[in-house]
């Protein structure tokens, strides 16, 4: 915040959940299709991956899971997860150094129904920078 | 094929003065004045047939009326003469070459009884050593042993191959007549004359006058005078031929007419001998030279200069007499009148370039059309002709040609669409009737397709596949500020002066290179998959 002697001071309110430093939790609840478990959304990236063909990376040397699609209707959109997030951590498990394979596994344990994701999102970012100039 | 250039007066005083054997240049002229002396009968009934009228002699068989429409576009007027009659260039021509040859005849004799003057000394010089002890005091001589007669055969044989030696690199025809002595060629003969009589003076003093009797050094003498002899042949071969071969300039040609443009790498070389290279190389890959297509930008520059006038109202006249002051106002005046005119122009809106535009896409249009009917009359008129089997000849033996015949029998129904394509694309002049129909009966001959016959009429050739009169081997001029024997130096600039266009050439060195090299490991040659896969969860 940027502050002018003699001009009135303008303060940001921010939300209860961004207040963890930019980033956001999101929960979601896995549905039962058939025998299978789904999220409704796709992944990409990860270590063993090619990082300069992400569209969604800022710094194109960043090897970290990204949301490439977000299936309509499905329980990931009902969270609020967003195409372009980054997934940094999965129930607890850092996912920013994971290979593609790995990260699939972390997210489509059969025995967890509910997943706590943690999002960084690159509007968030510039909607907060923005609201404290 | 010869060529001459026309030399200036300078040149052939400053050969005389030199006092050298210019043996080689003597050689060819004189056997360039013994070809020329074949070739002058023939050209007394040169005939230059004009061009556009035989192409139409089979209108009348088509019967149809000749509405010609490009009757206005021929050029040439038909002149009621003879078969036998001489354009007014060969008579120029001719007068040229009978005073050229006159004037150079002396010179080319007194080379060529020089050369073999030469030639005899230095040939009969070690015979002669070996002769002159016999004759002069054959009692006192020692025996010739062994080894000396060895030495005898090894003379022999030395003097056989130089004479087949020298006779290869400096008596065989020339092809071409410089305007200036070769400097090479001469260094060589004062070197050759210089040493041989060196070594008679040695053999005078130190041999006759003490009247030696060991024969054996005698003949030692001679072979090692032999040897000294190939050694400067081959100094001799060094320098006329090898020097030029290692390529050291890139000279850049262009003709000032159309400004076609080549480029040619030579060695080190003599301005002289380098415009004859570039001149033989000009016939085989620039294509023929056609005055008939710069005409278009002739009448555009007219129209140019056409477009303004000066007038002078203030009374004051330029082209009055000369007098201090009176002068530089003149001049002070016509550079202001340039300067306006130049103003004026630039201001003007004018529309040329508009013209220029349509007129060439309306001629583009023009060609192509004409070239699709010729390519299909052509085509269908090759079908007319078959070859005939040998089985065939002896079945039926009516109606049998031979290709002159054949040829004459299909080319009427092609004739006026190769005509109408030769006018639009300005060939004309270039191809004579009896010259298509040889070329025909070649391509008949030859189980060439319609495609290949038609190739050298669609593309310009280059200027050896058209007739003899077109080649001009005879009016090259070198115009040259540095001596035309100096050598090619970077940057010289020079011109090739012929009747009509000129060629301008610019030297250029080639740069010195310097390579570096670069060990790769056949190992280090490894590559990875570039992954991006997507998984839905």
């Amino acid at each position: 915040m940027s502050f002018i002697p003699g001009q009135p001071v303008t303060a940001v309110v921010l939300h209860f959940q961004l207040s963890c430093a930019l980033q956001q939790r999101i929960e979601i609840c896995k549905l039962r299709q058939g025998e299978h478990l789904i999220l409704g959304f796709s992944i990409g990236g990860g270590i063993d991956q090619d990082p300069g063909q992400n569209p969604f990376s800022e710094d194109k040397s960043d090897k970290g899971i990204y949301v490439t699609r977000v299936t309509p209707g499905g329980p990931a959109e009902v969270a609020g997860l967003m195409m372009g997030d980054k997934v940094m951590q999965v129930n607890g498990w850092d996912m920013t150094m994971v290979t593609h394979d790995q990260a699939r596994k972390r997210l489509t344990k059969k025995n967890e129904d509910i997943v706590r994701l943690l999002v960084t999102r690159k509007s968030l970012e510039q909607a907060v920078r923005h609201s404290m100039m | 094929m010869d060529t001459e250039s026309t030399y200036s007066g300078y040149s052939y005083y400053s050969g005389r003065s030199r006092g050298s054997h210019r043996h080689g240049e003597r050689i060819r002229d004189h056997h360039k004045s013994r070809s020329k002396d074949g070739s002058r009968s023939e050209k007394s009934v040169t005939i230059n047939a004009p061009p556009a009228e035989p192409l139409l002699g089979d209108s009348s068989v088509l019967g149809e009326e000749v509405q010609d429409d490009n009757w206005g576009e021929t050029t040439t007027a038909v002149t009621g003469t003879s078969e036998h009659s001489l354009s007014q260039e060969d008579i120029v021509r001719i007068t040229k070459d009978l005073e050229d040859s006159v004037g150079l005849d002396c010179r080319r004799y007194f080379s060529l009884t020089l050369a073999v003057v030469l030639g005899l000394l230095v040939f009969l010089t070690p015979l002669a050593f070996l002769a002159l002890p016999h004759l002069l005091w054959p009692d006192k001589l020692l025996v010739c042993g062994t080894a000396c007669e060895g030495l005898f055969i090894s003379v022999a044989f030395k003097l056989l191959i130089l004479l087949l030696a020298v006779w290869a690199l400096f008596f065989r025809a020339p092809r071409a007549s410089l305007p200036r002595v070769f400097v090479f060629r001469a260094l060589l003969a004062v070197l050759v004359l210089l040493f041989v009589v060196s070594y008679w003076l040695f053999y005078g003093v130190r041999i006759l006058d003490s009247q030696d009797e060991n024969y054996q050094g005698i003949v030692q003498y001679a072979v090692s005078l032999v040897d000294a002899l190939l050694f400067i042949h081959y100094l001799a071969i060094v320098l006329l031929e090898l020097r030029q071969l290692q390529p050291a300039f890139s000279v850049c040609v262009t003709r000032s007419t159309d400004g076609e443009t080549r480029h040619y790498n030579l060695g080190q070389l003599s301005i002289q001998r380098a415009a004859l290279v570039i001149i033989e190389n000009y016939y085989r890959d620039f294509s023929v030279h056609n005055p008939a297509l710069l005409t278009a930008s002739k009448s555009r520059a007219a129209k140019h200069l056409a477009g303004l006038k000066v007038y002078n109202v203030d009374g004051e006249f330029p082209a009055s007499p000369a007098t201090g002051p009176e002068n530089n106002a003149a001049t002070g005046l016509a550079h202001s009148q340039s300067r306006a005119m130049i103003a004026a122009a630039a201001r003007r809106r004018d529309t040329s370039h508009n013209e220029l535009y349509y007129e060439e896409a309306e001629h583009e249009r023009r060609v192509r059309k004409r070239k699709a009917r010729l390519v299909v009359a052509v085509e269908e008129a090759f079908t007319h002709i078959k070859r005939m089997q040998e089985e065939e000849q002896k079945k039926a033996p009516g109606d049998v040609m031979d290709p002159r015949e054949a040829a004459q029998a299909i080319f009427p129904s092609m004739a006026r669409s190769l005509q109408k394509y030769l006018r639009t694309t300005r060939q004309q002049h270039c191809h004579s009737m009896e010259s298509i129909q040889q070329h025909l009966a070649f391509c008949i001959t030859n189980n060439m397709t319609p495609k290949a016959f038609l190739e050298s009429y669609l593309t310009p050739g280059p200027t050896l596949q058209y007739g003899r009169e077109r080649w001009l081997a005879r009016q090259w001029t070198l115009v040259s500020e540095a001596s035309v024997t100096s050598g090619l130096k970077e940057g010289a600039i020079f011109l090739l002066k012929c009747i009509d266009f000129s060629l301008v050439v610019t030297a250029k060195r080639i740069p010195y290179i310097q390579l570096s090299e670069e060990f790769i490991d056949p190992k280090s040659h490894k590559f990875v998959l570039r992954l991006q896969s997507e998984t839905s969860v």
